[in-house]
């Protein structure tokens, strides 16, 4: 690969980095596992202890989810907000508008037959 | 710019930075098929979510049968969660040795980063096996079933990442890093921190919120 084409490139794959020195990439491979650590370490404590309010715990719980998960992303994917990094973005934005679409919908829909439909038993009683 | 393009007599739609893209041709290579795995990586998001759906609405039909809180051991599954993170870790070195072309340290990190990921397997295999011994298998209630569908095929896709991880190490071993097996590495990087990306959501909403309740 040219020097020219390395680096008037608009575009970076998913996956590589900008920056190509070892130690600088080292470091940040190195945070995420740190920060990913102490998520994780965070939410195994925060599901077993009592110290906490207890309705806030799921909450909590998928709040640092999502926290990991952007970690995960930027340190480990290199999704970044780079401006060679739009195209590897945008894909991710439509795959997480599909998620919450098709997880979001099926609980509001399950959620809302739930509270709608007469109980099973007298379903059953009404048929017979 | 665009009124500047029109002032030059020029369609607009060849503005400055769109000429650029049309003298430097086609994408190479590289960006091509990491960002055409990127999508499919999207889609087995897409794949996953419907599972996960499933589960969030199925988690309390029990029928009866036992709860996650009783058979959950999160002991196991921190350890789980920890093998497979310091194997997406490890796994990122070998990206590193790989883009030095360092076939030695590339080698390692790929073992170290197959032993992390057979070592979740043998936990997983065995918390299958126990649960299904205690009679809380997949055929007890929909809650079992849509958990043994989730986490299982969670697993499926590690094994098949192992079975790559593999494929990756014997092919550097014997091509050496030519451009196309790079490119493989990148996928099989990208695939293999995607699966800790789900699992971060499998042992959150699964492990930790089930055993809760």
């Amino acid at each position: 690969m040219s020097e020219l084409e390395l680096h008037d490139q608009a575009d970076v794959a998913p996956g590589d980095e900008e920056e190509v020195r070892i130690g600088p990439r080292l470091i940040g491979y190195g945070v995420g596992l740190g920060l990913a650590i102490l998520l994780t370490a965070t939410s195994f404590f925060v599901a077993g202890t009592d110290l906490v309010w207890q309705p806030s715990i799921p909450v909590a719980i998928v709040v640092l989810a999502i926290a990991q998960m952007g970690v995960h992303l930027v340190f480990f994917l290199h999704i970044t907000t780079g401006p060679d990094n739009t195209n590897n973005v945008m894909a991710l934005a439509f795959g997480v508008l599909i998620v919450v679409l098709v997880i979001g919908g099926s609980l509001w829909i399950m959620a809302n037959l739930n509270h709608n439909m007469m109980p099973m038993d007298q379903i059953m009683q009404m048929q017979r | 710019m665009t009124a500047a393009a029109m002032a030059h007599g020029r369609d607009p739609h060849h503005a400055h930075g769109l000429e650029d893209a049309e003298h430097r041709g086609p994408a190479p290579k590289r960006i091509v098929t990491g960002y055409g795995f990127w999508i499919f990586i999207l889609s087995d998001m897409v794949m996953f979510s419907c599972f996960f759906a499933a589960f969030a609405v199925l988690s309390g039909k029990t029928a009866g049968g036992p709860h996650g809180s009783e058979l959950f051991n999160l002991r196991n599954v921190a350890i789980e969660t920890g093998c497979l993170l310091m194997s997406s870790f490890v796994c990122g070195m070998a990206s590193i040795a790989a883009d030095m072309r360092n076939e030695f340290w590339f080698q390692i990190a790929m073992a170290v980063t197959c032993v992390l990921g057979l070592a979740f397997l043998w936990i997983e295999f065995r918390e299958f096996a126990d649960l299904v011994a205690r009679g809380a298998g997949p055929s007890r209630s929909a809650f079992l079933s849509s958990f043994f569908t989730l986490v299982g095929c969670h697993g499926l896709h590690v094994s098949a990442g192992i079975l790559w991880l593999l494929t990756m190490m014997a092919q550097v071993f014997a091509k050496g890093f030519r451009a196309d097996i790079q490119r493989r590495f990148l996928c099989f990087a990208l695939f293999w921190h995607a699966l800790d990306i789900i699992w971060v959501a499998v042992f959150s909403i699964v492990y930790l919120l089930g055993s809760g309740t």
